[in-house]
């Protein structure tokens, strides 16, 4: 029978919540690295029991955790006890080494003069979609590492860094970060990220080039609202049937492209508010998209104190407040940009967690929610598994 | 030979799978770099937890305490009090008291 693994990271540790197909019964295990930020847990779509996991301080730095046996044990990659035989086997930190490729360089600082690079935390962990050691790293100040030795090291895809219009990258309240990977399933050569405050990039040549994909977007908050660079994308969501459609929640603005990013058009339609951080495809449904509207970027909580998923079967500009088992009075919760995330059961079922604590789950494609556990740390990323 | 004592802050005593203090012998000058480099050799897994992976300079909010005294801002190379060379005192590791 099919199952469903959520995968939580949150402010003080990592949760893993499973339930059968049914997905009304969850057990509930963790936390896992009790007391430091988990910023991001993902498995692997080709070993559902690989798992990577960031696990961040602003104490003690960037350390990456890998699970072989979906979630139940951790280990440094490289540091499993049967690497580990022997009078000397210590853990080893190589797999938290993130080292820039050459001189850092600069960026745009806050004020406007220009900043060094300097590494702070992996974001964003993205396995690939064929070799489970293959893994990617969205980190702050943004740029994309991989590793293609199960996270035992990891190496900088610099050109993205060191873009022409790197020095004009900027970051934005959270930090400079690379928070979206998308890996085209149609093609191994093209990828997808987004950075806040550049915006999205793409390349198709696996990492060596990269081209900003950002004409279309209009920022208000920047000196030049149709600038190549500068726009505070929050997330980007794919289906993987259709590689070449996008969906974005910037800052404020939900917006939409179907030629691989190349131009985008807005879709933000009868929203009641345009400002949010997580956007996610049906796993069914190519043009049934979920965002949740929060009521201005310095109010990161729900329009009119009511939680509410929007959802749109027409790929943007018509939307449906989805409330059912949702908190519709006196909420001021935030969603995140990673807390989201879709399984592939049938029907589909959507996932997300709250800076309050709750992981909401709806098995009926938004129509009705409950929640799995109300009373978590703050909520930073959400991924499901769907194991048969 | 002397053995030099180290207090850690418990989420680094998790990592280096540690409990308690933890002793390491001390050969030549006694630095604070002296005992990261022989604290890190012994644990090689707290590489990049007290000093950057590469710069090795002092994380921002890791704090060297040694007699009751912050010795965070001394230089890594200044001689260390004989009280931890000698193993009469700790060389304490803290992360700062700073909210979270």
């Amino acid at each position: 029978m099919s199952k469903v693994r959520v995968l939580v990271g949150t402010r003080k540790g990592a949760f893993i919540l499973t339930a059968d197909g049914a997905r009304k019964r969850w057990k509930v295990s963790g936390p896992h690295f009790a007391g430091w930020e988990i910023y991001h847990v993902k498995g692997s779509p080709v070993d559902p029991n690989r798992i990577y996991a960031s696990q961040t301080s602003a104490w003690f730095g960037q350390i990456i955790q890998r699970s072989d046996d979906g979630g139940k044990t951790w280990n440094t990659p490289g540091s499993s006890p049967e690497e580990l035989k022997g009078p000397d086997g210590m853990p080893k930190a190589e797999s938290n080494k993130f080292v820039y490729d050459g001189i850092p360089g600069t960026h745009q600082w806050y004020d406007g003069t220009q900043h060094p690079w300097e590494f702070k935390r992996v974001w964003h962990l993205e396995p690939s979609l064929h070799d489970p050691e293959h893994v990617y790293a969205g980190v702050e100040d943004a740029a994309l590492f991989e590793s293609k030795d199960g996270g035992k090291s990891w190496n900088e895809l610099s050109g993205l860094r060191q873009h022409d219009t790197g020095p004009k990258w900027q970051p934005g309240a959270g930090g400079m970060c690379l928070h979206t990977i998308l890996l085209d399933p149609e093609d191994r050569q093209r990828i997808f990220v987004a950075i806040s405050a550049a915006g999205a990039f793409r390349t198709d040549d696996g990492g060596t080039t990269w081209k900003p994909i950002n004409h279309g977007l209009h920022s208000e908050y920047i000196p030049d609202p149709a600038a190549e660079v500068g726009h505070c994308v929050h997330r980007i969501a794919m289906h993987p049937s259709r590689p070449n459609t996008l969906f974005m929640q910037k800052h404020w603005d939900v917006m939409r492209s179907d030629d691989s990013g190349d131009s985008w058009r807005e879709v933000s339609g009868n929203l009641p508010s345009d400002f949010g951080f997580p956007i996610d495809v049906h796993a069914h449904e190519p043009e049934t998209i979920y965002v949740v509207p929060i009521k201005s970027d310095s109010e990161h909580y729900p329009p009119n104190r009511r939680l509410r998923v929007y959802r749109s079967r027409t790929g943007g500009n018509e939307w449906e407040a989805l409330t059912k088992g949702l908190p519709q009075r006196n909420c001021y919760v935030n969603v995140l940009r990673d807390a989201m995330s879709v399984d592939s059961l049938e029907p589909c079922g959507i996932y997300f967690g709250t800076t309050g604590g709750q992981v909401y789950t709806s098995p009926d494609a938004g129509d009705n929610w409950k929640p799995i556990v109300r009373d978590l740390p703050a909520v930073l990323s959400v991924e499901v598994q769907t194991l048969e | 030979m002397a053995m030099i004592r180290v207090v850690l802050p418990p989420h680094l005593r998790t990592l280096a799978r540690v409990d308690g203090e933890v002793e390491l012998e001390a050969a030549g000058a006694v630095t604070q770099r002296s005992v990261l480099d022989a604290l890190e050799t012994r644990y090689p897994m707290l590489r990049g937890t007290m000093r950057d992976h590469v710069t090795q300079l002092r994380r921002p909010l890791v704090r060297f305490f040694v007699c009751g005294e912050d010795l965070s801002h001394e230089s890594p190379d200044a001689l260390l009090p004989e009280a931890i060379a000698k193993g009469s005192e700790p060389f304490v590791i803290i992360g700062a008291i700073a909210g979270g």
